[in-house]
Parts: structure tokens; C-alpha cells; sequence
């Protein structure tokens, strides 16, 4: 394992792979990142610029901040210093590039709404103020549904839906943005194994559209075959690279810290399954 | 009796109300959405001193005057509510009923003293506002409410579908670049001009009665925000309207709780005879899907 991809100096890690590439802007990057929830930080002096097309998987124990490190990115914490920007520029104007995929509790599933509807939503940006959405965005809507296994649910209330149902109408809407960055807040939350495998599925044909995928995930073991870069955190950033550099006993071990039984089985894990550096 | 249905001013009072008792159901299924459901009623409250103190500096019953300062005090009660829950130690609903009580309190402390100090025609004039009465409205009163009805209307039909995603995911929508605060406020700024609006013909105790119940009713036929708003403001319409009719037949009754006890029968037939009300529901099989999903999975398609 090489030192270098510890935090000290994790950005260097994430080389782009082309010499054209490197003139591009990253297309995610924060700069000494702190937030605070009360006066109490949560995040502090977080550094990474994620260069894709890539999956990018955010890991780390509860109370690590991967939700907040999202939300913090997109403006929708306050930020207690440092800044962040995509494609080189603020987000507020590349808004209809990046796409969002919040925490399937967020929102009450007893709004009155059908499925279709909230698909429809990932059009409102594009569409700008006042403007409905017409046939074509519908159609749009009904292919990011089917997209996602979908077809047939329509009409349905969306509290009538399985929770991995409403985690894909989720993916539906941030599909039918058609951004090029997506960050996804959990999205394999409370899904069972092949509703996550089909997801990951299409995870994988965005990237081979080109878009860049940032994901907060929780479990451990589905990472080495999954994501191509990580960023582990723990309140700071503990190491970002490509996942066959950074996804190592020691650095998960010093992200979790000793306490994780779930360790052991991985450390098994990475001997097995993962070619290690 | 009938005959004073068919007056002049009796149909320009129905056609206002009925304008009134719409966007009372549609902004209502908003609030209601919203959760603001106990905030316009805190704001329908702290309009009472706003109205007496209008009062005793015009000295007359002019019904513009009256509706801004009561505007005025029920949009102060709602910022005195917005800094009371700073405070970690107060909660939302206790800062809501303590604004309540304290501006209704001074508000009926006004009235009253008004009404002592002098006791001819300008009593009449703000005890109507407690529980509405329609039956001494003038053509420019009706003009007013119709007018700030109508406004309303437009704002929330053009602006529908950046409520429906600020309502339903507000996260999703501030990250996708909608102004939720803004909408918020606005939204708030809407019940605010629903609940003056009201005052003369439903009254201070009713009209945040008049924006839950038929909202509330509509979601009983529907799954859908639009369907919702729209059946909402039909019930809404109704209840207006059978209220004026009611007091109009039966002269001394209040216009406001005649409103609100129309407004609840349509609700508990909702409740009882809709497709999702307490009789249908019953015998309706278990169309939901369990929660885990069974093996004959949709397949995704993928692209490649």
C-alpha cells in the first residue's frame, strides 16, 4: 500500500488519464470543506476533486458525515467555510448538470402524488418558471420508468410502492434530468440484493454514457467490485483514490477506527476478491 | 324569505364568496401539505387588533383600511412567531398558540373597548368580523375580496407546479435550484391574503376552517396534488356558497359557522362514503405491495 494515498495528500492520487483531460476542470471539487452543525463541526477541511467518468463511492461509519458531505455540496447545509465547485464553476450555474438523489425518509410517501409525477419533476429545471411539462417530457418520464423497471406504475400513489420501488422512482427522476454528475444520498438503502443489483447496473451505463456518479454507500462489502474511486471519511477525510489503492485494511481500518467487527470479514475480503496494491 | 335570495346584493355576495370559498380550498390544500394549517390560524387571530386599531384611527367602517391593518398585525403575530422558535426551549405549536392567544386576547380587549366607548352603528361593524356575516356587505367590499381572491388564483395556478415540488421534496428542490424559502414565503404570504380576505364574510374564529376542512375532505377522493386542489376548491366553492344561503334564510345565524358546518358535512361524507373513506375501505382488497418484493422482479433494462 503506498502512503501517498492517505489524506495528507489524497487528491494527487485521483490522476486524470489523459493528457487531454487534464485541462478539463474537475467535475466535483471542494476546497478545505468545514460545516457545522451548532456550532459543532461535523466536516472539517475536506479536500478532493473527483475527475470522471467514474463511480465514486463516499464510505464511512455513522455519524462520519457522507449525508452531510452531500448536502454541504449542494448548498443545502450551511457551509462554515471553503467552497466547492462543479465543472470549475458554482453550482448555481451548472444547477441542470448535476442531479440529486436524496434519502428515500425524506420526503412523507403519504404525499398525494402519482409516480409518474414525481418523475416529471426532474424536468422542472430544464423547463425554467411557469412552463408544465408537456408530451415529450412525459415520454421522457415513462422511458426513465421503464429504465428503472418500472412500467405498469404509473398511476399509482407513491406510498403504494415496495421501498425499493420508490428508491427507483428516486433514480427515475434524477435520470429524467439528464444531468451529468448525480449524487445519490443511499440509494441501495432498505433494498433488497437484486433491486441493488439492478441499480448498479444502471449506475454502470451512466458511467458508460460519460456521467460521473458520487455515492454514499454503506456497505462495506459491496465496494471493491462496485466503485472505481473512493472517498472515505470519518468527520475528515481520511483517503480518496482509486478503490484497488485506498480500499486497504489500514485505511479502513483508521476510517472506522478499531471498533468495526465487520473488519476482520473484510480483511479476508480484500485478500480474496481484491487484487490489493 | 326566498325572495332575499334573488336580491341584487345577495347574488354579487354569492358570486364573491363563492370566488372566496375556491381559493380557500385550493390555497388550503397547499397549507395543509405545508403543515401551515396552525399557523394561518395563529395569523387568522392576530389580525383582530390589527382591525380595531384600523378602526379607531379611520373611525369609520372602511373595509380596506380595516383589512390592511388587520394584515398588518396577523403578518407581525407570524414574525413574532419565526423568532420565538429560535429558542431551542419553545416549540412550534407553543409559539403558535401563545401568538394566538396573546393577539386574539388584546385584539377582543380592543373591540370592546371600542364598542363602550361608543355605542352607536360602529358596533355592529367589528363584531361581524369574529364569526362573518354577509348580509351588510356593499358592492365595494365584494369587489375587494374578489379582487384579492382572483389574485391569489393566478399566483398559484401559474406557479402550481413549483409548489408541487417544493411541497413535496424540498431538499430535491432547493438542490435542482428552486428558491424554497421564497416559495415558502410566498406561500405564506398567499393564506395570509386568503385569511383577509375572509375576515368580513367568514370571520376571524372560522376562516382557517374554511382552509383545512375541504382540503382535508379532497384527499379523500384523490391520490393526485392537482385532482386534490381542484376538488378541494369545489368544496370550498360550496361551502361558501350554502353558508350565504343558510344565513341569508335564516337572518341572524353567522355566516362563518354556517360556512365551516357545511364545509364539515362534505368532510364526514368524505370520510365515511369516499372510495378511501371509512365504509369503502373496509371491503376494498389489499392492493398494496408488501414490502419486500417478491421474485418476479421487473427486469431492468440497461443500455448496453
Amino acid at each position: 500500500m503506498k502512503s501517498s494515498t492517505l489524506a495528507a495528500n489524497s487528491t494527487s492520487t485521483s490522476r486524470p488519464r489523459t493528457p487531454a483531460a487534464l485541462a478539463d476542470p474537475p467535475i466535483l471539487e471542494a476546497h478545505n470543506l468545514t460545516v457545522a452543525y451548532r456550532e459543532k463541526p461535523v466536516l472539517w477541511h475536506i479536500d478532493f476533486a473527483i475527475r470522471g467518468p467514474s463511480l465514486v463511492g463516499i464510505v464511512g461509519p455513522n455519524g462520519a458525515g457522507k449525508s452531510t458531505l452531500l448536502k454541504a455540496v449542494l448548498g443545502l447545509l450551511p457551509v462554515g467555510s471553503g467552497h466547492v465547485e462543479f465543472f470549475g464553476q458554482p453550482l448555481r450555474k451548472v444547477r441542470l448538470r448535476v442531479g440529486y438523489v436524496p434519502q428515500r425518509e425524506s420526503v412523507d410517501w403519504d404525499f398525494p402524488i402519482q409516480v409518474l409525477d414525481v418523475v416529471l419533476m426532474g424536468t422542472y429545471g430544464r423547463l425554467g418558471w411557469i412552463r408544465r411539462p408537456r408530451a415529450a417530457d412525459r415520454a421522457l418520464a415513462r422511458e426513465c420508468l421503464a429504465r428503472m423497471g418500472l412500467e405498469g406504475l404509473e398511476n399509482r400513489q407513491i406510498g403504494q410502492l415496495s421501498g425499493g420501488q420508490q428508491q427507483r422512482v428516486f433514480l427515475a427522476r434524477a435520470l429524467a434530468q439528464q444531468a451529468d454528475l448525480y449524487l445519490m444520498d443511499e440509494p441501495m438503502a432498505g433494498v433488497d440484493a437484486a433491486t441493488e443489483q439492478a441499480i448498479f447496473g444502471i449506475l454502470a451505463d451512466l458511467k458508460a454514457q460519460g456521467k460521473t456518479v458520487v455515492v454514499v454507500h454503506h456497505d462495506l462489502r459491496s465496494v471493491p467490485e462496485r466503485f472505481d474511486q473512493l472517498l472515505l471519511i470519518n468527520q475528515r477525510l481520511v483517503a480518496h483514490g482509486p478503490t484497488s489503492e485506498v480500499f486497504t485494511a489500514e485505511i479502513l481500518r483508521k476510517t472506522y477506527g478499531g471498533r468495526l467487527a465487520i473488519l476482520d470479514e473484510l480483511a479476508v475480503a480484500v485478500k480474496t476478491g481484491m487484487p490489493t496494491t | 324569505m326566498f325572495q332575499d335570495l334573488l336580491r341584487y346584493n345577495t347574488l354579487v355576495i354569492l358570486a364573491g364568496t363563492s370566488l372566496l370559498g375556491l381559493v380557500s380550498g385550493l390555497v388550503g390544500t397547499l397549507a395543509v401539505l405545508r403543515r401551515r394549517a396552525l399557523a394561518g390560524d395563529a395569523l387568522a387571530h392576530a389580525t383582530l387588533p390589527g382591525l380595531c386599531l384600523a378602526f379607531l384611527f379611520v373611525g369609520e367602517r372602511h373595509l380596506p383600511s380595516l383589512l390592511l391593518g388587520a394584515a398588518a398585525t396577523g403578518l407581525f403575530g407570524l414574525a413574532c412567531v419565526s423568532i420565538l422558535v429560535r429558542s431551542p426551549r419553545v416549540k412550534d405549536d407553543a409559539a403558535l398558540a401563545l401568538v394566538l392567544g396573546v393577539f386574539f386576547g388584546a385584539g377582543i380587549v380592543l373591540s370592546r373597548w371600542i364598542q363602550n366607548r361608543d355605542s352607536q352603528g360602529s358596533k355592529a361593524g367589528l363584531d361581524s368580523f369574529l364569526l362573518g356575516k354577509t348580509s351588510g356587505m356593499i358592492l365595494a367590499d365584494v369587489l375587494l375580496i374578489t379582487s384579492v381572491s382572483a389574485f391569489v388564483l393566478v399566483v398559484v395556478v401559474l406557479l402550481f407546479k413549483e409548489f408541487r415540488v417544493t411541497l413535496f421534496d424540498t431538499g430535491y428542490a432547493r438542490a435542482t435550484g428552486w428558491p424554497t424559502a421564497f416559495l415558502d414565503l410566498l406561500l405564506m404570504l398567499l393564506i395570509g391574503l386568503v385569511v383577509v380576505a375572509g375576515l368580513p364574510s367568514v370571520g376571524v374564529v372560522m376562516i382557517t376552517s374554511l382552509l383545512v376542512i375541504p382540503s382535508s375532505a379532497a384527499r379523500f377522493w384523490t391520490d393526485r396534488f392537482g385532482t386534490m386542489a381542484v376538488v378541494a376548491s369545489l368544496f370550498g366553492m360550496t361551502a361558501c356558497v350554502s353558508g350565504v344561503v343558510l344565513s341569508t334564510l335564516f337572518d341572524g345565524l353567522p355566516t362563518g359557522a354556517l360556512m365551516t358546518l357545511s364545509a364539515t358535512t362534505i368532510f364526514a361524507a368524505s370520510a365515511l362514503f369516499s372510495p378511501r373513506g371509512a365504509l369503502k375501505a373496509r371491503h376494498r382488497t389489499q392492493e398494496i405491495p408488501s414490502d419486500r418484493e417478491t421474485p418476479p422482479e421487473p427486469t431492468v433494462r440497461t443500455a448496453r
